[in-house]
């Protein structure tokens, strides 16, 4: 199971009616304690638009790693380069469950990464600009280096805000594992 | 009596005789002429009743008042002689106290002075200014009935096979008696194009009639009251079965039609003018989410108040070209507008008037300014619209950027021209409009530095541009944007509309 957390930064400019507040975040913690991902959450009072990107504790984010390869097929008849939706309903989406890959990213030194979802709900876009220039992951991985946006259902979306943690606890449990750590 | 024609004849004699008011019978002798159904109520019996005892007395030949020469053919059909059979037992003499056996008393005293008198003391007592009306009645649904059995009535009894669509409508009838009559007591024209309309609802106590048309329908106790419902009906039953458990024509009534009530409504006015919005915490209109209010104010509530007050309007609706984001300001000549007022009692305003009701508005509040306050046609807000997608916007961005910044490094964004923007749907905005990449157009841009982290940039650009993306790149979904421009990560932290080039509506003089 993946556990989260959240955080909220006041948005710069406020909330412009009825659109959302430009940078409210939400940080996603993986099932052993390693926070990996982080879910840039758009919200507007029950709706909640989601960007998947990485956290700052991922391994790829950590120096010496070298970023070799983005693969957005995640298995031989599925790739998330192929989500296309329309409409103001957005139809034609992929549906993602928590657990369900975006893509698969391998580092120089034989690692492989699964990049997860995190958030249920139906792929809006991935980014393929990491694609062509995979170095905006790692030098601006909470924007231009993010990894898919995620729109959960209409339903969802109140007990997927309260699911997340903030930001504070968010650095409490990276400053726990440091210490537990040394 | 002149339209009137040796055919009628039975028709007349049959009608009368069940108790139809003389109006209902020239209405089913199909007269299309208005004037006559203006003549007085009583006048109009004795002119029936004489056009029928003058061919009694000279034995069925031509009568009097006969327009068009009778048809010979007409008078050797068989009908003929069973109508000449009633001529003998002439009719029962219609009292013109009688309740009218098709109408229930709609072209009888609903057609009287006194009636008129009083839908006039109601239209005064409501207080409008309207410059022309119409009145329209919503009539009982069994009239609907009353009309088929008195049609079936003169067809079976007569034999005379002329189609329910001639005969003159009930409402069309009404109209013309009482068109005049209001027009003249309130001194305006009766037009059916314009603005002021009484609507006049008449009810029926439910009849015997109901009950059997319950059964022979089908109703349920809910549609058959409606108006449609009895119509769909009269459609699906055969003529046989309405003959069966009817009486055709219909039987007298006990009661006639109650006026229920009156309602009046004035047609829409429309106001146009310009507003400045400097408040970064107000929304254009009213902002709920959830049923949950945010902000408690809006410009189309400040606005709107004063002429809501002023016109004594029910309702109304707000439009503007274009609109601005809730924390975003409108300044040098304002955004243009138009509010539809609906149902407004007073809709008579001189310019001094509107000067007046513009500094009412401006004194009121220092969030919003109007300027250019006018009364609009309708068909003018399409101006509005019209320029709200081509016309260029002009903004003033206040800017933020993470790495320090000097003079030279912001001086060549002056020097870009017409740059393409490939914008991808604002993900702030992603619940609510499709996924696309748009191509827009910042036409001119002139920065003004501030210090090493904040700087101004003045822009002109395509209307539908997406300023606050283009500054912080939103994901690099934007390209470019400033940030990718300058090479750093910049933040917008504030946004004014310095103007929108609509030149409607037309600028007023102070
Ligand atoms: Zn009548």
């Amino acid at each position: 199971m993946l556990d989260a957390f959240t955080r909220i930064q006041l948005p710069l400019v406020g909330a412009a009616q009825p659109e959302l507040p430009r940078s409210v975040g939400r940080w996603i913690q993986h099932s052993q304690g390693e926070i990996w991902f982080c879910a840039l959450v758009f919200s507007a009072v029950t709706l909640l638009i989601c960007v998947i990107t990485l956290a700052e504790a991922h391994p790829l984010l950590q120096s010496g790693k070298t970023i070799k390869n983005i693969n957005y097929q995640i298995s031989a008849n599925c790739s998330r380069l192929q989500n296309k939706v329309s409409g103001k309903s957005k139809r034609g989406a992929q549906f993602l469950t928590e657990l369900a890959p975006l893509c698969r990213i391998s580092s120089s030194d034989g690692e492989e990464y699964t990049i997860y979802s995190c958030i249920r709900g139906r792929l809006i876009e991935v980014n393929e600009n990491i694609l062509t220039n995979p170095a905006l992951l790692q030098e601006k991985p909470s924007t231009e280096g993010y990894i898919a946006v995620v729109l959960p259902k209409f339903e969802e979306s109140k007990s997927i805000t309260q699911g997340l943690l903030t930001q504070k606890e968010y650095e409490e449990v990276l400053l726990k594992r440091r210490s537990s750590a040394s | 009596m002149s339209p009137l024609t040796e055919k009628d004849r039975p028709i007349i004699q049959l009608l009368l005789s069940t108790g139809t008011c003389p109006r209902c019978v020239l209405r089913f002798c199909c007269v299309g002429s208005q004037m006559l159904y203006r003549h007085p109520h009583e006048e109009l019996l004795k002119d029936l009743q004489k056009f029928l005892r003058n061919s009694h007395e000279e034995e069925g030949s031509v009568c009097l008042d006969v327009s068009n020469p009778p048809c010979k053919r007409l008078r050797l059909e068989p009908g003929e002689e069973g109508a000449s059979d009633r001529n003998c037992n002439v009719a029962i003499p219609h009292l013109p106290g009688n309740i009218c056996n098709v109408c229930l008393g709609v072209l009888q005293e609903f057609c009287e002075a006194g009636f008129v008198k009083k839908v006039c003391q109601k239209v005064n007592s409501a207080d409008y200014q309207f410059i022309s009306f119409v009145f329209s009645v919503s009539l009982p649904p069994q009239l609907s009935v009353r009309e088929r059995a008195a049609w079936l009535g003169v067809k079976q009894n007569l034999g005379l096979p002329f189609p329910e669509d001639d005969i003159i409508q009930l409402k069309e009838a009404y109209k013309w008696i009482i068109h005049p009559q209001l027009s003249e007591e309130l001194g305006v024209p009766a037009d059916g194009k314009v603005f002021f309309s009484a609507f006049f609802f008449l009810r029926h106590i439910l009849s015997l009639l109901f009950l059997v048309l319950d059964s022979l329908f089908y109703f349920t106790l809910q549609s058959v009251f409606t108006r449609m419902a009895v119509i769909k009906a009269l459609e699906k039953i055969k003529e046989e079965d309405f003959l069966k458990h009817f009486p055709c024509p219909p039987s007298s009534p006990k009661n006639h039609c109650d006026a229920l009530e009156i309602q009046c409504n004035n047609g829409a006015v429309f106001v146009a003018g310009r507003y400045n919005k400097y408040s970064r915490n107000l929304p254009q209109t009213p902002w709920i989410i959830d049923g949950e209010r945010k902000l408690e104010s809006s410009v189309e509530e400040l606005i709107s108040e004063h002429l809501m007050a002023q016109f004594k309007a029910d309702s109304f609706n707000f439009s503007s070209s274009g609109r601005e984001d809730v924390d975003v300001r409108t300044l040098g000549n304002g955004r243009p507008f138009a509010i539809e007022l609906v149902n407004p009692h007073r809709i008579h305003f001189t310019t001094e008037e509107m000067r007046r009701l513009q500094q009412a508005i401006n004194d009121s509040s220092d969030k919003i300014q109007v300027r250019d306050l006018q009364l609009v046609t309708r068909s003018a807000i399409g101006r509005m619209k019209e320029g709200e997608e081509e016309k260029t916007k002009t903004y003033s961005a206040l800017i933020w950027t993470d790495k320090a910044i000097q003079r030279e490094d912001i001086t060549f964004l002056d020097d870009i021209k017409e740059l393409k923007l490939d914008q991808k749907t604002p993900l702030r905005v992603l619940h609510r409009r499709p996924l696309a990449v748009r191509c827009r157009l910042i036409h001119t841009m002139r920065s003004e530095y501030i210090d090493e982290h904040h700087f101004r940039l003045h822009l002109k650009t395509q209307a539908g541009t997406y300023i606050k993306e283009f500054v912080h790149g939103d994901f690099g979904r934007t390209k470019p944007n400033i940030g990718s421009l300058l090479n750093r990560t910049a933040d917008i932290l504030e946004l004014d509309v310095e103007s929108v080039d609509v030149d409607w509506p037309p600028t007023l003089a102070d």
